[in-house]
């Protein structure tokens, strides 16, 4: 029996539509340990592949009989030997195609809502590792803000609908991932802004983005406005754009906020954060749909698979907002914080154009979950 | 270090660097070295967690260049 390569793409489906099925996990269990394919009806067995070269008879008991087996390794070649031997034993099954490694890189483009006379937001949901980024769309323009280094998906994604992609934005300097902001303003010839409290040593030129200066969209002006909001990042900035989405960065997420200690300065980016949160954020309207940079658990994606919700509901529900003692909020985020994302330091070279890692190292640099928040 | 056996897996990709080593490993007497020479990081983490539930000794592992070395002892 033949076994079917499921690509990230169809997973991602699953993961969304959340369907049930069964994987198997043929990574050693660190690998595993640390990051996995998750969803809400998804269950799990972790067997190393160098524990069944032998014969998977011992595990055969502990797969299910009634429901799609996936196999799934780092990069996929286990996981093929694993599925052709279930195969051979008489089980139907599938792999993942390119294994975690496709999976961290897959991008599902989601609408995440609809702007003035017709303009679009869409969503990238980098559904593996986390990662959201955000295409304003109107009258045939296009910006791109906090994009993965996956830029063929956003270029082929403007190409596609005719878009003209004139700016792009990165909310701060990224730790986790590596953006694709630069490469995609070189391609475009758009303008790539960042925040200059987090650019100031980066070997590139660049808009600095700065409150006051909005940027429009489209003849029928979709406005982006930065709102400096540090914390995160001591250049951390947030954009309001027409009037009803605020972007959050790493700065508030849905069920949980921002770290301030990737950039090595947890104590003093503290009281920044607060600030940001427990005061520039509360003065802004309510009704705004807050659309952050990253997600931490499955739980967060909504029914079609974006990631958004209602800054006035996030004041009601989002623990990160309602610590009322300052000290205990400190605590919170400077206490007892996860584990750093992989490699954050050379990501951070990366972006700040310092170091220029070949593409295989990129993806060793990115392995893993991306860790920015705190619960 | 001196081993009994050297392993050129270099330019394969997993699972063959495990594949590979396990044959070999059968060829030694239990006490013996196998050195293994591989070019795919997943090498690292596979080796030693491979070695540990196999009951052998990671004696030392080294990186020249691209190739990862290392050094099992038969258990």
């Amino acid at each position: 029996m033949s076994v079917h390569a499921m690509t990230a793409k169809e997973v991602a489906r699953k993961v969304i539509q959340k369907e049930s099925f069964f994987i198997l996990d043929v990574r050693n269990e660190d690998a595993f340990q640390d990051w996995k394919v998750e969803g809400d009806n998804i269950q799990h067995l972790n067997a190393p592949y160098f524990d069944l070269l032998d014969g998977v008879e011992e595990i055969l008991p502990q797969l299910p009989q009634d429901k799609e087996i996936m196999v799934v390794c780092a990069k996929e070649g286990s996981s093929i030997m694993v599925a052709d031997m279930l195969s051979e034993a008489g089980l139907t099954v599938s792999y993942l195609k390119g294994g975690m490694k496709a999976w961290s890189e897959y991008l599902e483009p989601v609408k995440a809502g609809d702007l003035k006379d017709g303009g679009e937001m869409y969503q990238f949901v980098r559904i593996g590792k986390g990662c959201l980024s955000y295409m304003v769309v109107s009258n045939g323009e296009a910006a791109i803000i906090d994009a993965t280094r996956m830029t063929d998906v956003y270029l082929d994604f403007a190409r596609e609908k005719g878009l003209k992609i004139t700016h792009v934005f990165d909310t701060h300097l990224h730790a986790d991932h590596i953006s694709g902001g630069r490469a995609i303003a070189e391609a475009t010839g758009a303008v790539y802004w960042l925040p200059p409290k987090d650019a100031e040593e980066v070997t590139f030129s660049y808009e600095p983005l700065e409150e006051g200066k909005d940027v429009t969209i489209g003849r029928t002006t979709i406005t982006i406005q930065p709102l400096y909001s540090p914390g995160h990042t001591v250049g951390s900035t947030s954009f309001i754009v027409d009037d009803a989405y605020l972007l959050s960065g790493d700065i508030l997420f849905i069920d949980s906020i921002g770290r301030p200690d990737l950039a090595g300065l947890a104590q003093d980016w503290v009281g920044d954060l607060r600030e940001t949160l427990y005061k520039r954020y509360k003065e802004l309207s309510h009704d705004l749909i807050v659309l952050p940079a990253h997600f931490m658990i499955i739980e967060e994606l909504n029914e079609d698979g974006s990631v958004s919700e209602k800054l006035g509901t996030l004041f009601e529900k989002n623990h990160g907002l309602k610590i009322e003692d300052e000290a205990e909020f400190r605590e919170l985020v400077t206490g007892d914080l996860p584990p750093q994302p992989n490699a954050y330091q050379e990501i951070r070279q990366t972006n700040m154009g310092k170091i220029t890692p070949d593409e295989e190292q990129q993806r060793e640099m990115e392995i893993g979950p991306n860790r920015c928040a705190v619960r | 270090m001196n081993a009994n056996k050297v392993l050129d897996a270099k330019g394969f990709a997993c699972p063959m660097p495990v594949v590979k080593t396990k044959k070999a490993m059968n060829e030694l007497e239990s006490g013996q070295v196998l050195e293994i020479h591989a070019t795919d990081k997943g090498a690292k983490a596979d080796l030693a967690a491979w070695a540990k539930s196999g009951g052998h000794e990671l004696l030392d592992q080294a990186e020249e260049g691209n190739v990862l070395k290392f050094w099992i002892k038969k258990g």
